[in-house]
This record gives C-alpha cells, structure tokens and sequence, in this order.
C-alpha cells in the first residue's frame, strides 16, 4: 500500500498518550491535503521524554504538560522558538454513580477517590492543587487511588472500582452530563500541553504540521474534544 | 518513601509465598499423582500465568475486583472495602501470578520420587498424610527450598498486575518495581538507580545461593 517513495516524507510524531485520539484525527485530515504520512507513537510524556533525550528519532514532540518541552528546550535539543501551546487540558469531577455532582460532592464524599499521580502527570498535579485549594488535601490522604496516567485514573472509575475520580473532561464526553462537573480553572496552574519541534528533525514537512495543529481549524476541533483552545 | 516500598514489597513477597506453599504443596502432589484426563487442563491453568503478559491479568483481575462484579461485590459485602488498590488484592493477585514458579518445580520434585518407599511405608502401616509429612517432604527439601525461593523472587519483581490494580497508595500497593517505574517517568535517574540496582544484586545474590545449594546437593 505505501510505496517506497512515500517514506521520504513521513513526519514522526511523539504525543502523550492522552491526546493521542484528537492527534489522530488531526494527522489523517494532514495527510490528505499534504503528501506527507505521520507516524504517531503514544505513551506517557515522562517515557517519551526519556526516549527522546535517548536520541529517538521523532520530528514533533506533543506533551502533555509544559515541563518536559521546557527541559527539552534547556538541553539544547529542540528548534529555537519552536515551544508553543497547543491546547489547555480541561480537569473534571466525574461520578461513577448516578447521581448529580457538585464540588459539596467532593467535600462529602468518603470513599476514595482516583487522581493521576500528581509527581508524574500534569492532570493530577491539578487535582492536588484543587484539593488543597478545597482545604480537602488532608483528608483524602491514604483514600487517593492514583494512575500512573490520566488514563489510569478514567480507568479505575470506568471499571467501577472508584466512584469519583478526578479526570480529564476529553476522557468522559460521551458520559452523562450530570455526572461530571468542570472543576473552576482558578482552582489549579494551567494545564499547559506544549509542542515541541525537535532540533533533529530533518523533516521539512513537520513544521508544516506543527503549524496545522495550531491553525483555528485545528484548534476548533480540539476545543470540540474537551480542550481548551491555545488561542 | 522508599523504606516504605521496600518494607511493603517484603511483606508482599513473604505473605504470597506462605500462602503459594500451603496451596501449592498439595496441589502440585495432586497433580503429579493425577492420571485425569482434565490434568493437561489444570496444568495449563496453573502454568498460565509464566506466558500470559502480566497486564492481561492485571485488566482481568481489575475488572473482576470491581463491586460491580460478584467477586468483587462479594469482597465489598464481606470487609467493607474494594479488593482492587488493597494489600489484600496484591495478595491475591500475586498468589495467581507466581502459582506456577511454585506449583511447577515441586509438581517435578514428586514425579521423581522413588515411590518404592511410599509403598513400602504403606505396607507397614503408614497413613497418607504420615507418609507425605515423613517421606514426601524431606525427600523433596531441595525443591520445596527452590519453589519458595521462585514464589518470593517472582513476587518482589511483579510490575504490570500491581500497575493496573495498585492504584500506587504509598505503604499499601506502592511497591518497589511501581517506584521504580515513578522515578523514570519523572527523570529522577538517582533514586531509579538506587532501586534497580538494589533488586538486581537481590536476584543476582539469591540465584547464587539457589545455585551453590543445587551444586552441593546438601538438601537432598
């Protein structure tokens, strides 16, 4: 199916593997108006980012958060200037449960509750500043369940281990709207995810991309799925 | 923190082992006196867990916990709490996954008995569970030193089951091989090294020790 000749312009492209779905949508719409193939690889920023500083060959890097791309950009490793925001990750309260959820929930509630782990993910570093911003941080301590991801957090309520957890509102668009609730974003930082053009990259085409992912077009669709827009 | 990892992946280790020994023993005589011919069936279902990639059984262990489940509802009516992200729920996962590390040698151990000696023993009187504890077990010391050894080792390097049912609670799931996974991801090379570098000299110390046993032959 994919000729020899295509692989001259295939884009590398390194994504956190919760933005992995709306990268994908976004690279297929890419590779029907450009003549170049994106190549996606997922998994957790923190292993990308290893992997990168081990001299992996991708083109973009798109984190999850913004301090990897700033290490990145420390080391010496990425194009001057090329550090953008694509998108602002959005936390949510999401009740396994059928029942309504308020932020009174997260005050009541005595049960554990899933998070990502707040060293390793951008999403559960919010959630560690919502609940110390609810003065509730105390409390739930020895009753937070913690993912390695964002993903495992969505998992440990889906599989219905958990009846709360803190997740990402793109996890949980197609659930019942009065199970979920958008945490204020003055509650916790910015869930910056930035991009990153690797100064490796021989890749003309991959600024191409980077420029399409930040494009209002783009940016539309990736405020559709749960995001904050970068712009 | 990483006493705390350490003290739980011992703890972990010693109970799963204790309780792989009690089950273990009798199953794997069962097995090897076994002449059904369901035995090639629970053979498989033993040894499932040494080719199975742990996460498999992590994501069935993670749904089966679930209070939505009858197992799992079963266990929330019974303690009040979810068996998934529990010590209890490690224990019980990591009796499954290190099963056959103990199940297998001692199932081997048994077959080679000389069982010229059991009847024997049978013929002057000897009850069943006189000739297991009289003869069986201080024929078979070697293996029975060997199987725990395999069960405790194995255990202590579980990653991907805990991973999918841990839930990383410090001082309750938070084991070594998940710290270790939490110091690469967040770049903290120094303390990653301190735990890798730590299990490895334990596998690498109790392989010699199994091994200079297996050369003396002084268990047998």
């Amino acid at each position: 199916m994919i000729s020899p000749l295509a692989s001259a312009s295939t884009i590398r492209v390194a994504v956190a593997a919760n933005f992995k779905p709306v990268l994908d949508v976004l690279a297929e719409q890419f590779e029907k108006k450009h003549d170049a193939r994106v190549l996606v690889s997922s998994a957790s920023s923190g292993i990308l980012y290893n992997q990168i500083s081990h001299g992996a060959p991708f083109d973009l890097f798109l984190s999850a958060d913004d301090e990897r791309p700033a290490m990145l950009e420390k080391n010496g490793l990425i194009v001057p200037d090329s550090r953008k925001t694509y998108a602002y990750g959005r936390l949510v309260l999401w009740s396994h449960r059928d029942q309504p959820v308020t932020l009174k929930t997260l005050e009541a509630y005595k049960g554990r509750l899933a998070i990502a782990n707040p060293a390793l993910a951008p999403y559960g570093a919010a959630a560690q500043q919502t609940l110390e911003k609810m003065n509730l941080w105390q409390g739930y301590q020895g009753r937070l369940v913690q993912g390695a991801s964002i993903q495992q957090a969505w998992q440990f309520v889906a599989s219905g281990n958990v009846d709360l957890g803190l997740v990402a509102k793109a996890q949980v668009l197609d659930q019942p709207k009065n199970r979920i609730l958008d945490i204020p974003e003055s509650y916790h930082a910015p869930i910056r995810q930035e991009l990153v053009l690797l100064k490796q990259s021989k890749e003309p085409k991959a600024r191409a991309f980077m420029d399409y992912l930040l494009n209002d077009t783009s940016q539309a669709y990736i405020a559709s799925q749960g995001y904050r827009p970068a712009k | 923190m990483l006493s705390a990892a350490v003290w739980l992946t011992l703890k972990l280790a010693f109970v799963t082992t204790l309780i792989l020994m009690v089950i273990g023993i009798p199953l794997a005589w069962k097995l090897s006196t076994m002449r059904s011919r369901w035995c090639p069936v629970i053979e498989a279902l033993v040894g499932l867990p040494m080719v199975l990639p742990p996460t498999v059984l992590g994501f069935y262990l993670l749904l089966a916990f679930s209070p939505n489940n009858p197992i799992g509802q079963f266990w929330l009516n019974m303690t009040g709490s979810t068996l998934a992200f529990s010590f209890s729920g490690l224990v019980v996962a990591s009796v499954l996954y290190s099963l056959p590390f103990v199940v297998q040698p001692l199932q081997r151990s048994f077959e080679q008995l000389d069982h010229g000696l059991l009847e024997a023993a049978a013929m002057l009187g000897a009850r069943r569970l006189d000739r297991f504890i009289n003869i069986v077990l201080p024929n078979t010391r070697r293996a029975l030193l060997l199987a725990a050894c395999m069960g405790f080792a194995h255990t202590i390097g579980e990653f991907g089951v805990v991973l999918m049912i841990g839930g990383n609670i410090p001082g309750e799931t938070q084991v070594l091989s998940i710290a270790l996974f939490d110091a690469v991801e967040t770049q903290q090379f120094d303390t990653a090294h301190t735990i890798a570098g730590g299990l490895l000299a334990f596998a690498m110390t109790l392989l010699v020790v199994l091994y200079s046993i297996d050369r003396r032959g002084s268990l047998r």
